[in-house]
């Protein structure tokens, strides 16, 4: 029978020739927290598990250009823990923060939030309104792919057979910025997020907003860039005519569907709802700058 | 019986707060749940589940996974004899025989998403699973209906072609959902309306919601060649488990013994059998003892939630506050098989209050999800929800505070109870009267906060109840008692004890008894351990006092009426009796042999005298009118306990049924789509309260003593579960004057009850 | 396919198993090594129950595969007690009755082990949102709490 193989490389050049090599369904282990799951519930059967963490640099944060290079694997407790990067872009860590409890912390990574490619991946809005990019290797060698075109669809991303995410890159920061990640969920902690919204914006030096990122979680098939969201914040001191505005563009924006977790309707308006009070916090946190 | 309660001033040990007998192995891992026995060559059992809601059992091959190497026995619905229609007792609700069968295994039909269809035993759980995937069942999908309402048209699909609503006149003639229908009443309706100053009526929508127990169901049977078998299980009576797997599997009793683990939480969900029989069947067909232990999934998909419900209330009250007449027609989901707790949630809804005129209409519905099984205070919380949020409309529409208005009408001794018995005495309006004047029913509260209350009944019970009580050689004493401890029982049913022998509470070690070392006791449900085992252990105890007293007679060589027993101490009962130096427990035990040989004390009782435990709730929320969330400020539980032996433990109950109703209240509920299946059987989806959700409950013991027990016990595990739907609906009212007729109040629903409110929406 | 061999350290002590690439470390631990204190409340990380320590983060054993802890650490609530000495936590919770049934309390003990070696003087929501992974359905959580707060006044004071 096809029993599950369980690898673990110690260079991506051995993991990309692993992935490659084989034949059926392969997985990724990074953290686990989802992939753990879905063995159990009998969703996936793979043929191959390789476990990236014992590759060097996977749960790595070095400092870069004035930004940070996060391993794929690196623990989200970890990120918590990184003065630098919690400075840098507060919004990313708390996004990083609120993937599950305590436990889920001290093992799911982000690039396996990204990679797992669930629409209601808490650390993606943030890190799409960060300009992340992720660096992705593979059998022909290495890209840098903006981590907005990583997933495609729920379970689905771009990633060709062989690659792997080998870490995120958080690019520097412009000065009089801020960035913030709000996600609704039914109790306090341990949910999956019914609506997130992740939002930084740049101030010029009399406090008008010269450039803003809008990104929703949890209402499209992934999580989507709002364009008229930044619109209607650049150009405006973000005064409480364009928070509504912003709030109006993000809830137009939203195409969610009806789920266990919440209607159509309730992510649409809690959308709009969200995106305001993130960009609140974005601009208080950009004029402490 | 009755007897003399104790003098507070005497207690030394009823009263306080000791360290539980089982609480060192429970902080160290050491204690041993279902899942935690292994035994030598056991192997593993699972179950392959239906996928469908209902349909037709046409064919099911198991020849495959038989094949299999490492499968060593497959069972299905061929391998358990059907069983005639037969209602026995099962915690507060009964069970049908012929019922349990089929749900334990699906027989011509599956009935829900998740209802047993086979089961194996093989030498891995890979190769277990393996096995369930080759075995072809073929199914005839039928239509399916999960809604209480939806089931009782006349045109629903049909669970059951023999089922036909008993209770009413003339029977019917054709088949349908509705299996029974209940009333109860008093006085005359039509009349109390007319008398009213105003009347409302309102309908209501209840989900159904799971116990929740953190611990999945688990056993380890082992059925041996000459016809005996071993039983290790979690369970909230293994004297009940035994009787029904007996049954199941035509054995003589004698030659089933059951021992119950520690138990993983239970809440009700654990007085009925799924796993045990199969285990038992699959162990004697492969000749080896088998473990099965479910998944969570199979937990929420298979075992028992408790009902969801459709109500309509109706109250009429004058203006000064009485009420004139209450109505309640009330429709259960029973699940795949009848049996829904609608009986006790009709005797429950107005059971609070001193009423003229009552009618109750209930009515058992089956429908194609899980089976129900009992949930705490079993459908008093369903019924007694959507009367209180009824109360608080009336008190506002005469304006009244719901406390004053509550304390009007309020049920107290003597009070003729609709369903039935005149109370005793009874702590409801001190509950009322103590939230009344609180500092939590006074404080200001803040903006988009408001504060609800609701007040509670359960009825509490009694019952079959052994205790052994044995003296050893070096004085201390080992107590068998025959209820599964869910919460610390232990130490309140040792307390009871030591305060009776005199000695201290350490020198007795409580054991829970397997089925063959102690007589029939019925299980730990319906609040009657504490009352029961208690009551049970005292009069062991007292049986233990007469001998002891006995053997101080013949050391002394006196008259044994001349012995009196004080403070652990045989004495000479006034000086005439002579004069001896007084003899501790431990100096008789030391001399037993010589005196007689040991020393013991038995009870064999049916536990009467339960008696109920009233509740009132006062709770604050806050509403985030933008997203509709409701947060849980401010809690405060006040209830009647009659005496608490442990607090400590009292408390931890009022506290944990409180924090299970918020759960009920605003965010658990049974998610099913269009196909019938169950969507969220997980933790992840069925959302009960984290730690962050919740702030500290504070809690108001009310001690108005049962006359009928020996240190005066109500039960109170249920009560403290009935009120929390009611009082955050009644809060969230105040809160944002929007009244809610749904459970769960979760935010899709308040916020789109806001927009509406406020002409907005979509 | 063969077993992987694993040599790892569990609560001090070096350990060898085998173990199918798809067991967990929750599976190792309870049904390979018998260390059944951590318990399988619902095999997906959302209850605690399995809370453990590997190389000193808290984790869910039954989210993490057996074959993961080769060279590395594992701490169970097997090791928490010293000897006779329970920890102040475990008393704690005895002396709170922060217990019930008492099959979340070997999880709820191992996570507040952990946090309360990270922040010594948490305040009550810090401990609530430590400790929101960790499901307990009969206390309500007030006495877990509580156990938890007045253990890491006697452990600043030790």
């Amino acid at each position: 029978m096809d029993e599950m193989r369980y690898e673990t490389p110690e260079s991506l050049e051995d993991a990309v020739a692993l992935l490659a090599a084989a034949k059926g369904e392969t997985k990724i282990l990074a953290g686990g927290t989802d992939l753990l799951v879905q063995l159990r519930a009998e969703m996936i059967e793979p043929e191959l598990v390789v476990d990236v963490k014992r590759i060097p640099g996977m749960l790595d944060i070095t400092e870069e250009d004035g930004g940070f290079r996060i391993g794929a694997a690196t623990p989200s407790a970890e990120i918590d823990e990184h003065a630098g990067v919690k400075k840098l872009w507060p919004g990313v860590v708390e996004a990083a923060e609120l993937i599950g409890s305590v436990q889920i912390q001290g093992r799911a990574s982000i690039g396996g939030n990204l990679c797992n490619a669930s629409p209601a991946a808490d650390s993606v809005p943030a890190m799409i309104v960060a300009a992340a990019v992720a660096t992705v290797v593979g059998p022909d060698g290495s890209r840098e792919v903006p981590v907005e075109d990583i997933a495609t669809g729920p379970g689905e991303t771009s990633l060709a057979k062989g690659e792997i995410v080998a870490s995120i890159f958080l690019p520097a920061r412009p000065a009089h910025s801020g960035d913030a990640y709000l996600r609704f969920i039914p109790r306090t902690e341990m949910d999956i997020a019914v609506v997130g919204a992740g939002i930084s914006l740049t101030l010029d030096d009399d406090g008008t907003c010269t450039d803003a990122k809008v990104c929703l979680g949890a209402v499209a098939e992934r999580a989507i860039l709002v364009e008229d969201g930044a619109k209607a914040l650049i150009g405006t001191k973000v005064d409480d005519d364009a928070l509504e505005n912003l709030a109006a563009a993000a809830s137009a924006a939203a195409r969610p569907i009806d789920d266990k977790r919440g209607t159509k309707e309730f992510r649409t308006h809690v959308a709009g709802v969200l995106a305001r009070r993130a960009a609140k916090i974005a601009l208080d946190r950009a004029k402490g700058n | 019986m009755s007897q003399a309660l104790k003098n507070e001033q005497d207690l030394k040990w009823v009263g306080t707060r000791p360290l539980r007998p089982d609480g060192v192995d429970k902080v160290t891992g050491r204690a041993k749940f279902g899942a935690d026995m292994y035994v030598p060559g056991m192997l593993v059992g699972k179950v392959l589940r239906s996928p469908h809601p209902h349909a037709v059992i046409k064919s099911i091959d198991t020849s495959k996974a038989e094949a299999l190497p490492g499968v060593r026995a497959v069972v299905a619905r061929d391998d358990f004899q059907d069983m005639p229609s037969e209602f026995v007792p099962a915690g507060e609700m009964l069970v049908n025989y012929k019922d349990i069968v089929r749900n334990v295994m699906a027989r011509d039909k599956a009935l829900y998403d998740g209802h047993a269809v086979a089961a194996v035993a093989a030498t891995s759980a890979a190769i277990a699973r393996k096995a369930l995937k080759l075995i072809e069942v073929d199914y005839e999908v039928l239509p399916h209906v999960i809604d209480v309402v939806e089931a009782m048209a006349p045109d629903a699909p049909v669970l059951d072609e023999t089922l036909f609503t008993a209770g009413v006149d003339p029977a019917p003639d054709k088949p349908s959902n509705v299996a029974k229908v209940v009333e109860l009443g008093l006085g005359d309706v039509d009349k109390g309306f007319k008398a009213a100053d105003v009347v409302i009526e309102r309908e209501f929508d209840t989900n159904p919601v799971h116990q929740g127990y953190i611990e999945p169901h688990a056993c380890v049977a082992s059925f041996s060649e000459d016809g005996q078998a071993e039983l290790w299980c979690t369970t909230q009576g293994h004297y009940v488990v035994r009787s029904h797997c007996a049954k199941l599997l035509g054995m003589e009793v004698s030659k089933l013994r059951v021992t119950s683990s520690e138990i993983g939480g239970g809440f009700g969900g654990k007085t009925v059998v799924y796993l045990e029989p199969v285990a038992l069947a699959l162990s004697k067909k492969a000749n080896s003892p088998v473990k099965m232990v479910m998944n969570r999934d199979e937990v929420f998909r298979a075992s028992g939630p408790t009902s969801g419900a459709n109500m309509m209330i109706k109250v009429g009250a004058k203006k000064d506050g009485t009420i004139t007449a209450a109505e309640a027609t009330l429709k259960y989901q029973a699940g795949a098989f009848q049996g829904s707790p609608v009986q006790p949630g009709a005797m429950c809804a107005f059971a609070p209050y001193d009423l003229e005129n009552v009618k109750v209409t209930g009515y058992d519905v089956v429908v194609n999800r899980p089976k129900v099984a009992a949930y705490r205070a079993p459908g008093a919380p369903i019924s007694e929800y959507a009367v209180e949020c009824v109360l608080d409309e009336v008190a506002e529409e005469i304006g009244m505070d719901p406390i004053d208005f509550r304390l009007k009408n309020a049920a107290k001794e003597g009070t003729h109870a609709a369903y039935g018995p005149k109370f005793g005495p009874i702590g409801l309006v001190e509950t009322l009267k103590q939230a009344k004047k609180s500092k939590h029913y006074k404080a200001k509260l803040g903006p988009n906060q408001g504060r609800g209350m609701a007040s509670g009944f359960w009825f509490n019970i009694g019952g079959e109840t052994c205790a052994t009580l044995n003296i050893n050689e070096d004085g201390t004493v080992t107590l068998l008692t025959g209820t599964p401890d869910i919460g610390g029982s232990r130490a309140s049913v040792c307390m009871m004890a030591a305060e009776e022998l005199g000695i201290d509470y350490d020198k007795i070690r409580p054991i829970i008894a397997d089925t063959s070392s102690l007589g029939y006791t019925f299980l730990t449900g319906g609040s009657r351990t504490t009352f029961s085992s208690g009551m049970a252990a005292v009069q062991a105890a007292q049986g233990a006092i007469e001998e002891l007293c006995a053997r101080a007679a013949k050391i002394w060589e006196i008259d044994v009426d001349a012995v009196e027993w004080e403070d652990g101490h045989a004495k000479p009962a006034g000086k005439n009796a002579g004069d001896f130096e007084p003899l501790s427990l431990a100096d008789i035990a030391r001399q037993a042999g010589k005196t007689g040989g040991p020393i013991a004390g038995h009870a064999d009782i049916n536990a009467q005298g339960a008696a109920p435990s009233f509740g009132t709730h006062v709770v604050d929320v806050e509403v985030d009118k933008e997203t509709g969330r409701v947060t849980i400020v401010r809690y405060t539980v006040l209830q009647d306990a009659g005496k608490a032996v442990h607090p400590a433990y009292v408390e931890g109950q009022f506290q944990g049924g409180a924090v299970q109703g918020i759960g009920w209240a605003l965010n658990e509920e049974y998610v099913y789509g269009e196909d019938g299946t169950l969507e969220n059987p997980g933790f992840l989806d069925y959302r009960i309260p984290v730690a962050s959700d919740v702030p500290m409950i504070d809690t108001v013991i009310v001690e108005v003593p049962n006359p009928r027990h020996p240190y005066g016990v109500r039960g109170i595990g249920e009560t403290p579960i009935i009120p929390p739907m009611a009082a955050i609906a009644n809060a969230i009212q105040d809160a944002i004057g929007i009244r809610f007729h749904e459970l769960p109040m979760s935010p899709p629903k308040v916020l789109k009850a806001i927009e509406a409110a406020n002409g907005g929406g979509e | 396919m063969a077993k992987h061999h694993v040599t790892t350290t569990i609560n001090g002590d070096p350990y060898e198993f085998l173990c199918e690439a798809e067991e967990t470390l929750l599976d190792v631990l309870r049904d390979g090594l018998q260390l059944t204190g951590s318990k399988e409340g619902c095999a997906s990380g959302d209850c605690g129950a399995c809370s453990v320590m590997l190389d000193g983060r808290l984790v869910c054993a039954c989210l993490v595969l057996g074959a993961e802890v080769e060279g590395r650490e594992v701490e169970t609530i097997e090791s928490m007690a010293d000897g006779e000495q329970l920890h102040p936590l475990q008393q704690k919770f005895l002396e709170h009755a922060a217990l019930q049934c008492g099959i979340c309390t070997p999880g709820f003990l191992v996570a507040a082990k952990a946090l309360l070696e990270k922040n010594p003087d948490p305040t009550e929501t810090e401990v609530r949102y430590w400790l929101a992974g960790n499901l307990c359905r009969c206390t309500g959580y007030d006495k877990i709490i509580r156990a938890v707060m007045d253990a890491a006044v006697d452990m600043r004071g030790s």
